[in-house]
């Protein structure tokens, strides 16, 4: 059988390195400062000067969108992250032992996957407040429940094979059952649910600050900026479109990856 | 060595049976004991009980006497002490019975790396030394591959590897045949009559097999749902069967037929 070349893979891992390497850049060097405003050049189009242009502050808006493509970064992977590890953890429980433990946590999390996530970051968010961490926090409770529930069914699926029970006489106590022997197993599968939470990630975290109940000013934010250039469709259409294709870039990287993987899959 | 007295296993959860009623059976030190039936019969649930893998919705009375304690009073921690040292098993499905993920020399050594301070040195010379005479060819070779690259023999012999380089004192042995072809069957046969003699572990050797577990057992218990029609030596058995269901399990087996021309 003849190997197809998995291109998802290669244009999700291309466009994703181009964005990290982007933004990475942006960690220690923007053209300009990302809150520096320049009354002379308010609202300008893309030149030499502001290869994106200008908002109408007079901020160089390639420097905002480094800025701010950073930010949502960092907070997608530290969601990511969080839930993640939170999430094997609790899907390794409920899914090895089973019982009545697994029947709660799982019903709470049937109840936080019913409410829309953006709603339920709301709510969590008028608790804690407002700003980068808090969205962090909130983001991550949302985003346990996905990793959980795969986790939890791979774990329920390894452990009734032999190599398990052959471990458990063996006399591996039940941790080194759990995270030396299946949960390398479940790698696999883990991979693209990471891919997509953080593409759900970098999506909730934009439509969040689109809403204001985000990263706060002055902190820039991909969504924020795309909520502020609203009222410049017309006048500056360079700002909108800047931030858009941003996440759109950002989100397509990462959907193409979990595409490739999920697909490799099959044929490995 | 082992000495199971009126053991009997239910489960109890939604599809509720009864698998084993009150079986009786005696094993003594470096023996080996055959255990043949058909599919439903009891034998694996049986097999598994003695390894304490019957977790669940299953109630299990009786007794296992194993080396002087019971094992179905020790605590899940004694048990675990017991089982890894002193008990080893082998599964029907050398597919799944090793860990795809992890070097097969890693899970030769585990027994060792979870009841011995054996240093990892050591642990792997051991290893080493155990996949040579278990038959697998070129030792350090076959200690960095993963399962999926061994064939199902080598897988087998892996298995039988990491079952018993802690030299347990009894090999529970689930069909380990069954899903191979023929010749690598007659393999693993010879290799497990070796590690017998050898090592003197006692092999519980479970199969629906009978021709198999002649070439390999002294001894062989008969179960047909949930008890044990007949045990007794094996040569006995099969030339003078008691019981008739006994019977008609040997009459089933395939025999060579002579040409009539």
């Amino acid at each position: 059988m003849k190997k197809r070349r998995n291109y998802n893979l290669i244009f999700g891992c291309a466009i994703t390195a181009f964005m990290i390497a982007l933004i990475v850049l942006g960690f220690f060097w923007t053209p300009y400062s990302p809150t520096a405003m320049d009354a002379s050049a308010r609202s300008d189009g893309p030149s030499l000067q502001h290869i994106l242009g200008t908002d109408n502050f007079g901020r160089d808006i390639f420097s905002r969108v480094l800025e701010g493509a950073g930010t949502t970064l960092i907070i997608a992977a530290s969601t990511v992250a969080i839930g993640l590890v939170l999430g094997i953890f609790i899907g390794a429980f409920t899914g090895y032992y089973g019982g009545w433990v697994d029947e709660v946590l799982m019903r709470i999390s049937d109840v936080i996957t019913a409410f829309p996530s953006v709603l339920m970051a709301m709510v969590l968010i008028s608790l804690l407040g407002t700003g980068k961490y808090n969205i962090i926090i909130a983001l991550s409770i949302l985003f346990i429940p996905s990793f959980a529930r795969v986790v939890r069914s791979e774990f329920a699926k390894q452990k009734q094979l032999d190599y398990v029970r052959a471990a458990k006489l063996m006399g591996a106590n039940d941790l080194r059952i759990m995270f030396v022997h299946i949960l390398p197993n479940v790698i696999p599968v883990l991979l693209s649910a990471v891919a997509i939470g953080f593409n759900n990630a970098v999506l909730a975290e934009a439509s969040m600050s689109f809403l204001g109940i985000g990263v706060q000013p002055p902190d820039p934010s991909l969504g924020r900026m795309l909520s502020e250039s609203q009222s410049f469709l017309s006048d500056a259409p360079w700002y909108p479109l800047s931030s858009g294709i941003t996440i759109v870039l950002l989100i397509l990287g990462f959907g193409l990856i979990s595409d490739g993987l999920g697909g490799g899959k099959g044929d490995a | 060595m082992l000495d199971i007295k009126n053991l009997s296993i239910e489960f109890t959860g939604r599809n509720a049976a009864e698998a084993v009623h009150g079986i009786d059976l005696h094993m003594e030190e470096g023996e080996t004991l055959g255990i043949v039936g058909e599919s439903g019969s009891g034998k694996t649930v049986t097999a598994l009980s003695l390894a304490g893998l019957l977790r669940g919705d299953v109630r299990i009375s009786g007794e296992i006497n194993f080396r002087g304690r019971d094992l179905l009073k020790l605590s899940p921690s004694e048990l675990r002490q017991v089982q890894g040292k002193e008990i080893g098993m082998i599964f029907q499905e050398p597919m799944t019975s090793l860990n795809p993920l992890m070097r097969v020399g890693e899970q030769i050594e585990e027994v060792l790396r979870i009841h011995s301070d054996v240093p990892a040195k050591r642990r792997k010379e051991l290893a080493l030394e155990l996949m040579g005479k278990v038959g697998l060819p070129d030792p350090e070779l076959i200690y960095k591959k993963y399962p999926h690259q061994l064939s199902g023999g080598q897988r087998q012999r892996a298995m039988i590897a990491s079952a018993v380089i802690i030299d347990p004192k009894l090999l529970i042995a689930d069909e380990p045949t069954t899903a191979l072809d023929v010749t690598v069957q007659t393999q693993i046969i010879q290799l497990l009559k070796r590690v017998n003699k050898n090592r003197g572990v006692g092999i519980l050797f479970i199969s629906h097999d009978l021709n198999v577990v002649r070439k390999l057992c002294s001894r062989v218990a008969v179960m047909h749902k949930g008890v044990i029609v007949e045990q007794g030596p094996t040569e006995q058995i099969f030339n003078n069967p008691q019981e008739e269901y006994t019977k008609k399990l040997i009459a089933a087996i395939p025999k060579r037929e002579k040409r009539k021309d």
